[in-house]
């Protein structure tokens, strides 16, 4: 019986180890792709569909990992992923120049908004311009929520800020809850604060909310998503050919007809709105 | 309230309509955790033992460390397991970041000196004289060793429940190491937050309400064959 149990314990171990190696190994024969992108394109559910449909295609195993654009990038910079998928236009343009990143290609646009609670103090309610309405924010010292996080709504937020020419670091009134943008918005809805969103996220949530939009249309409200491939000459371990393959995918006829319609069945209007091949100065005219 | 109530149905809903995405994730929990856990007891349990019976000089700083470890963060674990095993790290010639290895390997750093703390006090509060007893019957070391772990069933079995429990429930660590990949490295405590975050709280509920399920699963049965010769 003694003897039993410990012959038990070790074919255990043995079991279990052959599940670790099996698991590891399993991957190691299929082509995978890390594709480093925003919580907002897999919150919305985007990925989901798309992502099935590249797999098919393509034979490639994508794994997905969904941070901020910030870290995003980060990753991309260290040649921890293949290929991103982000929204920070002014850090891309850096992470291109630095040499990082190849191929920066537009795929699609949707906006920011501002929201808050519908007492609205600030009364920042139907003005056109983003700024003026953060100026009066400030200046009635309304509770705001920041994401700052170096995603690419934090990112956009203190575009924003800079162009009302405020600094609100540090005031009481300014509050950095440093999670992404669903917990974000659920902060602001339990504080009554107000907060910049990209409409995407701000629709899935909306139910759950009670927050209202109360800026849009300001030409500075742009989000435009890009696909940049890793440079591989840079990191010789990056999947070039996955990187590009999936590239290629979100700037096809066929996905762009997809993020075209998607999201309308669920919320009557869609969350992205499809770019490729355009330029980003012509958007938002 | 509502919420709850809602969730608990879906709960319900997703366990009875065995939803197929709902199962895999939960046996994929279940796996990773349980090697996990095997893992850890079979380096806890071997190392917690040698501890106990041991002298050498800064055993008390050594035993602090493994009491330490049984609070080491999983966000903290997570973020240097993940920095080993980036393709440019040290081991990434495994090639095994965002895989279930990756977090088997994350999770069983975690439970191991949960395990190790509890085998060291639960075989260092054995009496002392039922060594030599053990000893002075004619038995060998290692047959020593094995009569003083049955003498410790009961709380070594605790230390098995404190370690599932420490990992299954894990999700910091686990999603940074595993990347939360659907199909692939999606736990049930992963796909929590992302539903979260989704705003779908009902399923986030639901989620929750299968963890805590299984966790009861597991623990009866370790509970049963713990209190076994108890009527």
């Amino acid at each position: 019986m003694k003897r039993m149990i410990g012959i038990r314990i070790i074919l255990w171990t043995i079991v279990s180890l052959f599940i670790l190696i099996g698991s590891s190994t399993a991957l190691a024969q299929t082509k995978t792709v890390i594709l480093s992108t925003t919580t907002s394109t897999q919150d919305s559910g985007l990925l989901d569909v798309l992502i099935p449909i590249f797999e098919k295609n393509t034979g490639y195993f994508v794994k997905t990992i969904a941070v901020g654009s910030g870290q995003a990038m980060a990753m991309g910079q260290k040649g921890e992923a293949d290929v991103l998928l982000v929204h920070s236009p002014a850090a891309e343009k850096k992470f291109v120049a630095e040499g990082y990143g190849i191929n920066r290609r537009i795929i699609m646009h949707n906006d920011f908004i501002i929201v808050g609670p519908p007492t609205d103090s600030a009364k920042i309610k139907g003005i056109k311009s983003a700024s003026e309405a953060f100026k009066k924010i400030a200046s009635v010292q309304a509770l705001f929520l920041s994401r700052s996080d170096k995603s690419g709504t934090h990112t956009k937020e203190m575009d924003i800020w800079k162009s009302a020419g405020i600094k609100p670091d540090g005031e009481k009134w300014y509050q950095q809850t440093g999670l992404g943008m669903g917990q974000t918005l659920s902060v602001t809805a339990e504080k009554k604060g107000y907060t910049l969103a990209d409409r995407g996220t701000y629709l899935a949530l909306k139910k759950n909310l009670g927050l209202d939009i109360l800026v849009e249309g300001d030409a500075i409200l742009l989000n435009i998503y890009h696909v940049i491939e890793v440079n591989p000459a840079k990191w010789p371990k990056v999947s070039a050919d996955g990187g590009k393959a999936f590239a290629d995918f979100m700037v096809s006829k066929e996905t762009q007809e997809i993020i075209k319609t998607f999201g309308v069945d669920k919320f009557g209007s869609p969350l992205f709105f499809p770019d490729a091949g355009k330029k980003e100065e012509e958007l938002g005219k | 309230m509502d919420l709850i109530l809602e969730g608990i149905k879906k709960a319900f809903w997703l366990l009875v309509t065995l939803d197929p995405e709902v199962l895999r994730i939960t046996f994929l929990s279940l796996q990773i955790s349980g090697t996990a856990t095997l893992i850890s007891l079979f380096i806890g349990i071997s190392t917690g033992v040698m501890v106990a019976l041991s002298r050498f000089t800064g055993r008390r700083i050594v035993v602090s460390l493994i009491n330490t470890g049984m609070g080491l963060p999983p966000v903290v674990v997570g973020l240097f397991v993940t920095i080993f095993l980036w393709r440019n790290g040290p081991l990434g010639f495994l090639g095994i970041l965002y895989t279930p290895a990756a977090m088997i390997i994350a999770q069983a750093v975690i439970a191991t000196p949960i395990v190790m703390g509890i085998t060291l006090a639960a075989i260092q509060q054995l009496p002392q004289k039922l060594r030599l007893q053990i000893l002075a019957l004619g038995a060998t070391r290692l047959q020593m060793v094995w009569i003083l772990i049955k003498e410790a069933k009961l709380p070594l079995l605790a230390a098995v429940m404190a370690g599932f429990g420490g990992v299954i429930s894990e999700v910091g660590a686990s999603i940074m190491v595993g990347g939360n990949i659907k199909g692939y490295s999606r736990v049930l405590t992963t796909a929590t937050v992302m539903e979260t975050s989704r705003g779908n709280f009902d399923i986030a509920i639901a989620l929750g309400i299968i963890l805590l399920l299984l966790a009861f699963c597991i623990n009866y049965i370790i509970t049963q064959i713990q209190q076994r010769h108890r009527a």
